[in-house]
């Protein structure tokens, strides 16, 4: 069967803050110089921010520049960040350590970044950006030259099979003269375009963290809009790269979570569980006393920094934001990286296709002036000054604090050195090298099971439809994850995915898709790579409030 | 024949309701909303009908605050017609919503109207049965299958214990069950066609009607958290449990 076609201008995979960025920059563009430009964006979610979950504290540069009457527009930047506390913690005490210079917030918002992301659509919406959430793009089409052509939407109702279901819709082809993948941290096309234009060729690898969050409703009392919190240490050793967060939202809703760096070593590592432990620190687990959990979720991030950004142009296309991964690790902030990068290369993509009366001008063309603009902003700047933070956690917790303080403050990012990232699904030691970690149980009102959070997410999928975590070799699970490391997959889904259950004598694996949160932390970190996470039916996946 | 379709936005089916701290509703904020879902049926079951050419034009109606010209455009993009908003911010119940729906009906003069069987947010199941009485038409409720006939409606029933079968004279009104059929996949094409579909948006005081709420919200509440299971020593302790603790014997 054939498949269907609808041509733009401009395609962008992913309704994200940098694929919205973009959108609304080329509609400006457009609106000014008086030209007609098509631009739509698919979103695999069922709405615009149903699958965005971020802290989030956000500093409003990018979007100053983007809308300077954001305020007057009604967005969602409802509290200012207030006063921030770092703390080191040990297993009974914390110590309030010096704010690093990253972490100062002045000026910036703890907002809900779903809620901006809805917010930024209403403005993409009312400069008629075509935004279809709901469809996933599930393929990158290529025209004859190899050139980027644009990209299709996965096939709904199928059955488990692979088989044409009674409902059964083919997916559509999307072409466009640009395209412009913004589907955040490792996306499932990204990934492929890595492999298919060597991108990452020049890059360090890139390196993850999984980061886990809930949302609570605490007592009134207790609650201090703008407060901002983060820690390290405990429950994470000295080993590990983790921390926390607890900030504090408008209308009494806390925002706590913990990262964890995917470059973890010891496979009974749980992170769901180090989360759930946090929250018992005697510091931490007073003000959600006599609270209630109201959202869960999880999202793997980008942490490789400067010296892990990909090529960012190939023929007929370009990637934005975390799927190129333009985190602020120090800072913990991305969001005016991604919309910064997404605007950008909204400028770059308008040069080209608007300097001709040609109405193929720019179709399958690779345009490197978006490395070139961007290497000149202050995102290039920023980025590059930290480079060397993360990979100092190599390390270990304190050198790495010491380190990084001498190479931010006293030599200002200008160090002559760049730090290495090793690739983080090499890092996991043999089982038998380490110690499992025994995890107290929840109590339901504090620490919760993962069954009772994914609930928490809303996250369905429609039940009959192929698998999508994909394995390359379905022996692999048990002869090497299960035999080596104890079966890492069952404790770093932080949505209780992958199972091993008895058969027979043996164990298998189970994968629980439905409850897939679309974090991506098991295509990261599964050691041998065994594991391909692909797009399943558009729609699906969790439906966050407010995250 | 024209058919006409209510459809109301309601909370997602996939988002866990969960009451507001002061008990006065449910929190709605920034929560996914969709078409509900038997009314995703009811279209459906009017576009097939519409597609074995038995219908001249389908026409979506929806009661409710302007977002639910979302919910109409996904009708139309499913493949009905065009869409009529009665646009109010205020809470409507199910009285209100009837005879807003009979003031179009009035208008447009379908022979068939058919809505979901009941909205999953407050779970009513009254609009339909309370339309057919304000209208004076025959009503097929829960149906599980319709079929036309020489100007009669044949209406499968979900009842108690089995199907019941019935015969409508149109016009008439029929509540869409869960087994009447699979709504189709919304089409990409179809969602862009759908925005130029026609909207017309009325208010309810040009259909000269009240919507004054008649009932009022007490209070909304989780349920009671289900408590952990207990294993008893010998029947003695689990008459005395059931007697005394449970008191249900």
């Amino acid at each position: 069967m054939e498949r269907e076609a609808m041509e733009f201008d401009v395609v962008i995979v992913g309704g994200g803050p940098s694929g919205l960025a973009a959108a609304i920059r080329l509609k400006q563009l457009a609106a000014e110089k008086g030209s007609d430009l098509s631009v739509c964006i698919l979103e695999k979610g069922s709405e615009i921010g149903a699958h965005i979950l971020s802290g989030a504290v956000i500093e409003p540069r990018a979007l100053n520049e983007l809308l300077p009457d954001w305020k007057e527009r009604g967005a969602p930047l409802h509290t200012p960040a207030g006063k921030d506390r770092f703390l080191l913690l040990t297993e009974k005490r914390a110590f309030p350590f010096i704010t690093p210079p990253q972490m100062n917030n002045h000026g910036n918002y703890i907002v809900s970044l779903g809620n901006v992301c809805r917010w930024l659509a209403e403005q993409a919406e009312a400069l008629e950006v075509d935004i279809y959430p709901g469809f996933a793009a599930a393929e990158v089409l290529y025209h004859d030259d190899g050139s980027v052509k644009g990209v299709a939407t996965g096939d709904m109702g199928r059955a488990r099979d692979g088989s044409e279901g009674p409902n059964f819709e083919l997916g559509m082809e999307l072409h466009a003269k640009q395209t412009l993948f913004a589907e955040g941290c490792r996306g499932s096309l990204t990934k492929t375009l890595f492999d298919r234009f060597d991108l990452r060729q020049d890059a360090e690898p890139q390196v993850y963290g999984i980061g886990i969050k809930e949302l609570w409703e605490i007592d009134p009392a207790k609650h201090m809009p703008g407060s901002i919190t983060h820690t390290a240490g405990w429950p994470m050793d000295m080993s590990t790269y983790g921390g926390a967060w607890i900030y504090h939202l408008e209308d009494n809703l806390v925002s706590v979570g913990f990262v964890i760096g995917l470059d973890y070593k010891n496979p009974y590592l749980s992170p769901f569980d180090e989360m759930q432990r946090f929250k018992t620190h005697p510091a931490i687990r007073e003000q959600f006393e006599g609270a209630r959990r109201i959202s869960y979720g999880a999202r793997a991030i980008s942490s490789g920094g400067f010296q892990s950004i990909p090529k960012l142009t190939f023929p007929g296309g370009m990637l934005l934001g975390d799927a190129a991964g333009f985190l602020n690790v120090p800072k913990i902030k991305g969001t005016h990286t991604a919309m910064k990068s997404g605007m950008t290369a909204a400028e770059a993509v308008f040069d080209v296709l608007a300097a001709s009366e040609d109405e193929n001008a720019g179709r399958g063309a690779e345009i490197t002036d978006y490395s070139e603009r961007l290497e000149k902003t202050w995102l290039w700047e920023e980025l590059r000054g930290v480079r060397n933070v993360k990979p100092s956690f190599h390390w270990g917790l304190l050198p790495a604090l010491v380190y990084s303080g001498l190479d931010t403050v006293i030599l200002r990012g200008k160090a002559p050195w760049t730090l290495h990232h090793r690739p983080d699904h090499e890092q996991l030691l043999p089982a038998a090298e380490c110690t499992p970690i025994a995890y107290p149980k929840p109590d339901g009102k504090l620490t919760f099971d993962k069954p009772s959070s994914v609930f928490l997410s809303n996250t369905n999928h429609e039940e009959e439809q192929p698998c999508h975590l994909t394995l390359k070799d379905e022996a692999v699970p048990v002869t090497l994850n299960l035999a080596r490391f104890a079966g890492p997959e069952a404790r770093f889904c932080p949505a209780g995915v992958y199972e091993f259950i008895p058969d027979g004598d043996a164990q298998r694996l189970q994968i629980n898709a439905q409850n897939c949160v679309h974090c991506k932390t098991c295509d990261i970190k599964d050691p041998s790579q065994n594991i391909n996470w692909v797009t399943p039916e558009g729609g699906g996946g969790p439906n966050y409030p407010n995250m | 024949m024209k058919i006409l379709v209510a459809v109301k936005r309601a909370i997602d089916y996939n988002v866990k309701a969960r009451p507001k701290s002061d008990g006065s509703g449910v929190d709605l904020a920034n929560v996914k909303m969709s078409m509900n879902p038997f009314d995703e049926i009811a279209v459906e079951e009017a576009i097939r009908i519409q597609e074995a050419g038995n219908a001249s034009e389908t026409i979506a109606v929806s009661v409710g605050p302007k977002q639910c010209q979302e919910t109409l455009r996904t009708a139309m993009a499913m493949g009905v017609d065009r869409g009529v908003l009665v646009e109010t911010d205020e809470d409507v119940q199910p009285l209100a919503v009837a005879k807003l729906i009979k003031a179009v009906i009035d208008k447009e003069q379908p022979e068939l109207v058919i809505l979901g069987k009941q909205a999953i947010d407050d779970d009513s199941n009254q609009t339909g049965q309370m339309l057919a009485a304000l209208l004076g038409w025959p009503q097929g409720t829960f149906a599980c299958g319709v079929a036309l006939a020489d100007g009669k409606l044949e209406v499968r029933r979900e009842i108690d214990g089995g199907i019941q079968t019935i015969n409508l004279t149109m016009p008439a009104v029929v509540t869409a069950d869960l087994r009447l059929n699979e709504p189709r996949y919304v089409k990409l094409p179809n969602i862009m066609k759908a925005k130029k579909k026609p909207l017309d948006v009325l208010a309810p005081a040009e259909l000269g009607i009240d919507v004054t709420p008649r009932l009022t919200l007490v209070k909304v509440a989780e349920p009671p958290a289900r408590e952990g299971g207990v294993k008893v020593e010998d029947v003695q302790q689990l008459i005395d449990k059931l007697r005394n603790e449970a008191k249900v014997i």
